[in-house]
C-alpha cells in the first residue's frame, strides 16, 4: 500500500494510520540477507514472517518481569513501588505503554492475579474491584488490539476471582485471558473461569505442569493467541511455513518427507536467524532499551519461534498423491501421517543450533500457528478444518498427541450451546480429561457470546458488523477477525451440544 | 445376562446429571406420552420392513427376515423413522454389559459418571444392575432417568436400587386423570417413587415438563415442589434435589399428535417460566433449572 493510500484510507483510525505509515517505512529498505530458496518461498506465500517487517527492530514478543516492577519500580520511568490497588494498576498502565512487540503494544501483562493480590483484602474488596474494572477498561480501550494477553492463576486468589468478575461484567475482547490450570487450582477458581468463558471468551485453560516442565521450572506466560514463552524474554520473531501450499512441490509423500520438508526446515530456520542477527547486532534494542538495561527482560531468555499452518491440508494432499482417500481428523493413517511431519520438524529444530544464541542449548521453538485472515484454503496449525470437525470426545483424542510438540502455542477452540451455562462442571470434566490425554492448552465460548475467539485472538461480533457498513472502528483486531470470518468461516465452528 | 437393545450412546451429555455424563438411551417404554419428543423409543423393532426401501443409502436391509442396520452407511436422514408405523427404529444395536463397559472404558478419564435413560431403562433393571456394579469399579457414578412408573419398594428391585447413586424422576402432572390421558396410566405410582426415592436419599432431580394449552402446569409445579421441598427438609443432605421444569418444544413430536391433542399448544415463554420457578422458591426449593 503507497504512503497516500494509508492517509487516505477511511476505515482506520488515527493510531492504525501512523503504524501503517510506520510499516511502510519499515518496509522502503532491505537489509536482511536471504537465500534465493527463501526469497522465492517467500513470493511464493509458503515462508511467510507475517509481516514482521524488513528491518525488525525489537523483538516480535516481549514478556517483561512484572513481579520485579511491582516489587521494585522502575527507574527510567521514575515509578516507585506501588502502596495500594490504585498504585499498583496505575503504575502497571503507564508501564504497559513502554513495552513494545511486533504490533507496538504489549502481548504480554503478567500474572495479574498475582501481580494485585497483596494489595486485595477482605476490608477493601470493593474498592479493588472498582480500581480492576477500570484497569481493564483501561487496557481495552488503550491497547488497541487483542494480541495482548493477561493470565491469572493457578491459585485462587481474591484478585483473581475479581479480575473474573470484572471481565464477565465488561465483555470486552482485550486482554486476552489464560488461567494456568493445576492440582492447586481450586474447583471454584475453574468454576468462574468457565462461567465467564462462556458469557466472553475468556480465559482459556493452560496445563500447568506441562508448561513448567517445557521451561525447565522457569517461570512461563501465555502470551499473544497462546504462545508459550519464558518470562523476562520472549520470542525474537515468528516465520511460518504453509504446509498446504509446501506439499504441492512434492511428488510423492516420501519425497515431501525426505526432500521438501527437511529443504524447507533448514532454509527457514536460517531466515529466523537472520532476522535475530539483525535484532541482537544491528537493531539497538537490546543496547537501549530500559526495560533491558533494568533487567525487566534479559537477551539470553529470547528465541526464535517457527510456525506452521494448514498441516490438515498438507496431509490431505500427500495422501491423494499416494491414491488414499482418508483425510486428517477423521483417518488413522492421515492422523500417523500428521504426527510424522512435526516429528520430523521436532528433530531438525533439536539439532538446529542459532549462533547468536550463547546458551548451545537453546533451542527455537515449534509453533502451530492460528493462521492470518487471507489464508484460504490453509486451516489454522494443526487443527481439523472448520465443517470437518468430529465429536468432541473424537476430536479431542486425534488432537491431542499434537500438543507435546507445541511448547510455545497450539490449542483448538470449542463452541459450547448455552445448556452448559447450567452446568459448566461438565466442560471442567472435559478439561481435566483433554489434559490427562496429553492436551496442554483448551479455549472455549458460549455459542450466544458477542465476544468470540476467532482464531487465538479475539474479537466482538457487533464490532465486526460495524466494520461490515464501513465504519471505523478502534481495534485492529476487528479488522483481522472479519478476513477470518470471511475466509476462515471461524464462525462456523462445530457447535457442542 | 442376555444382550439389551439401545437406541443411543451420548459421550459427553451435559443435561443428564451432575458434571459431564455418558448418556444410554435405552429402547423401549411403557409410556406412550402424547409430547413425547423421541416416539421412536417406544418399541422394539417388529421387523414389518416397510422402512427398507425408503433408505436412500440402502444401510437397511432384512436378514433372517429381520430388519438390519449398517451403521456405516446410514447418513442419518431419519426417513425410516419417519416412516416406521410402530413407534420405533430400525437403528438400534444390542449391546452385551461387556460391550457397553468397553465403550464406557473408552471416555472414562473425561466423564463423573454414566446416565441410563430411554425409553424406560428400568424395563431392563437387571441388565443395568449389573452393568452399574461394574461401572462402579471404574470410580463412575451411576445415575437413572425414569418415568417413575415402576413400583421400585417391590424386593426384586433392591439389588437395582442399591447399585444405582441417585434417580431423575419425571412428574408429568398431577391430576390422576389428566396423567391417564397424557401416558396412558395413573400417576400414583410416581408420587410413590417420588417419596421413596426421596427419603433413601437417591433422589437427585424431577422433572415436569411445562405444556401451555394442555396441562395445568401451575397445579403439578405448586403440588410437585411442596412435596420435594418436605423431603428436602427432613432429609438435610448436602445436595438439595433440583426442580427442574423443562420447556414443551414441538421438535420431535408426532405429526399427527401436534394437529390433533396437542394443536393448542405452544413453548411456554420466559414469563411464564419465571412464575413457576417463583413458585418453586417459594416451596423453599433453591435448586429450580429451567431448560
Amino acid at each position: 500500500m503507497n504512503i497516500l493510500e494509508i492517509i487516505k484510507d477511511t476505515n482506520i483510525t488515527f493510531e492504525q494510520r501512523i503504524l501503517g505509515l510506520a510499516r511502510a517505512a519499515e518496509n522502503s529498505i532491505d537489509v536482511l540477507e536471504m537465500t534465493d530458496y527463501v526469497k522465492q518461498y517467500r513470493e511464493e506465500g509458503i515462508i511467510c514472517d507475517l509481516f514482521e517487517g524488513n528491518a525488525p527492530y525489537r523483538p516480535r514478543y516481549i514478556l517483561p518481569d512484572y513481579n520485579k516492577f511491582i516489587n521494585e519500580g522502575c527507574n527510567f520511568l521514575n515509578i516507585d513501588p506501588p502502596a495500594d490497588i490504585w498504585e499498583a494498576t496505575n503504575n502497571l498502565l503507564m508501564f504497559y505503554k513502554h513495552v513494545p512487540s511486533i504490533t507496538t503494544m504489549p502481548v504480554y501483562l503478567g500474572n495479574i492475579d498475582y501481580l494485585l493480590e497483596k494489595f486485595v483484602t477482605d476490608e477493601n474488596k470493593d474498592e479493588c474491584y472498582r480500581a480492576i474494572k477500570l484497569f481493564l477498561k483501561h487496557i481495552d480501550t488503550t491497547i488497541t488490539d487483542s494480541f495482548c494477553h493477561a493470565n491469572i492463576g493457578p491459585r485462587e486468589t481474591k484478585a483473581g476471582m475479581l479480575i473474573l468478575k470484572a471481565t464477565k461484567e465488561l465483555e470486552l475482547p482485550t486482554p486476552n485471558l489464560t488461567l494456568k490450570y493445576s492440582d492447586e487450582t481450586t474447583n471454584k477458581l475453574a468454576i468462574e473461569s468457565i462461567d465467564t468463558a462462556l458469557v466472553t471468551a475468556k480465559p482459556s485453560f493452560a496445563k500447568d505442569s506441562m508448561y513448567k516442565e517445557d521451561f525447565g521450572g522457569n517461570e512461563y506466560g501465555i502470551v499473544s493467541c497462546y504462545n508459550g514463552l519464558e518470562v523476562g524474554g520472549g520470542a525474537h520473531t515468528l516465520v511460518r511455513v504453509r504446509l498446504g501450499k509446501l506439499s504441492k512441490k512434492a511428488t510423492n509423500c516420501s519425497d515431501f518427507m525426505e526432500n521438501i520438508l527437511p529443504r524447507l526446515a533448514n532454509e527457514m530456520l536460517g531466515y529466523i536467524d537472520e532476522r535475530i542477527r539483525f535484532i541482537i547486532e544491528e537493531s539497538v534494542f537490546f543496547q537501549v532499551n530500559f526495560l533491558v538495561a533494568e533487567g525487566f527482560i534479559k537477551k539470553e531468555k529470547f528465541i526464535g519461534l517457527f510456525g506452521i499452518v494448514g498441516l490438515a491440508e498438507c496431509v490431505n494432499h500427500l495422501m491423494e498423491l499416494e491414491g488414499n482417500t482418508g483425510r486428517f481428523g477423521s483417518n488413522d493413517q492421515a492422523n500417523k501421517l500428521g504426527e510424522d511431519i512435526v516429528k520430523t520438524l521436532t528433530k531438525i529444530l533439536k539439532d538446529h543450533r542459532c549462533k547468536h544464541f550463547e546458551d548451545k542449548e537453546k533451542k527455537h521453538l515449534l509453533h502451530s500457528q492460528v493462521g492470518i485472515e487471507t489464508d484460504a484454503g490453509e486451516s489454522p496449525g494443526c487443527r481439523i478444518p472448520i465443517g470437518e470437525e468430529p465429536e468432541i470426545f473424537e476430536h479431542i483424542v486425534q488432537s491431542s498427541p499434537f500438543h507435546k510438540y507445541f511448547a510455545s502455542g497450539i490449542g483448538d477452540i470449542y463452541s459450547f450451546d448455552e445448556t452448559y451455562k447450567k452446568n459448566p462442571q461438565a466442560i471442567l470434566d472435559i478439561i481435566k480429561g483433554g489434559f490427562n490425554m496429553g492436551l496442554r492448552f483448551f479455549s472455549m465460548y458460549g455459542s450466544d457470546c458477542d465476544v468470540v475467539r476467532v482464531t487465538g485472538y479475539l474479537v466482538k461480533k457487533s464490532e465486526m458488523e460495524k466494520l461490515d457498513c464501513g465504519k471505523v472502528v478502534l481495534r485492529d483486531t476487528t479488522i483481522l477477525g472479519k478476513g477470518a470470518r470471511d475466509n476462515g468461516r471461524v464462525l462456523e465452528r462445530k457447535l457442542r451440544k | 445376562m442376555k444382550n439389551t437393545r439401545i437406541n443411543k450412546i451420548i459421550n459427553f451429555s451435559n443435561v443428564d446429571g451432575p458434571g459431564n455424563r455418558m448418556s444410554i438411551f435405552f429402547q423401549g417404554c411403557n409410556y406412550n406420552c402424547l409430547y413425547c419428543h423421541n416416539p421412536e423409543t417406544i418399541n422394539k423393532c417388529n421387523s414389518c420392513g416397510i422402512c427398507i426401501d425408503i433408505c436412500p443409502v440402502k444401510a437397511l436391509s432384512i436378514v433372517e427376515s429381520k430388519v438390519c442396520w449398517n451403521k456405516k452407511n446410514c447418513i442419518n436422514c431419519d426417513r425410516c423413522i419417519d416412516i416406521c408405523e410402530s413407534n420405533s427404529s430400525p437403528k438400534t444395536i444390542d449391546y452385551s454389559v461387556e460391550e457397553l463397559l468397553e465403550k464406557i472404558k473408552k471416555v472414562s478419564g473425561f466423564i463423573r459418571g454414566i446416565t441410563v435413560s430411554g425409553g424406560e431403562a428400568i424395563l431392563n433393571y437387571k441388565f443395568i444392575t449389573q452393568l452399574f456394579k461394574e461401572v462402579k469399579k471404574l470410580g463412575l457414578t451411576t445415575f437413572v432417568d425414569t418415568n417413575g412408573s415402576i413400583d421400585l419398594r417391590d424386593k426384586i428391585y433392591s439389588e437395582f436400587v442399591c447399585a444405582t447413586d441417585k434417580f431423575m424422576v419425571d412428574i408429568k402432572v398431577w391430576d390422576e386423570k389428566a396423567h391417564k390421558n397424557l401416558t396412558g396410566y395413573g400417576n400414583s405410582k410416581v408420587i410413590r417413587s417420588i417419596e421413596f426415592l426421596g427419603n433413601l436419599g437417591k433422589l437427585y432431580e424431577v422433572r415436569t415438563v411445562v405444556v401451555p394449552g394442555l396441562l395445568n402446569n401451575i397445579e403439578t409445579v405448586t403440588k410437585v415442589s411442596h412435596m420435594i421441598g418436605e423431603i428436602n427438609s427432613k432429609n438435610k443432605l448436602d445436595e438439595d434435589i433440583i426442580y427442574k421444569l423443562i420447556k414443551y418444544r414441538q421438535i420431535g413430536v408426532r405429526k399427527e399428535i401436534l394437529e390433533r391433542e396437542l394443536s393448542k399448544s405452544i413453548s411456554p415463554d420466559e414469563k411464564m417460566m419465571k412464575e413457576l420457578s417463583k413458585i418453586v422458591r417459594g416451596n423453599k426449593i433453591e435448586k429450580v433449572i429451567i431448560i
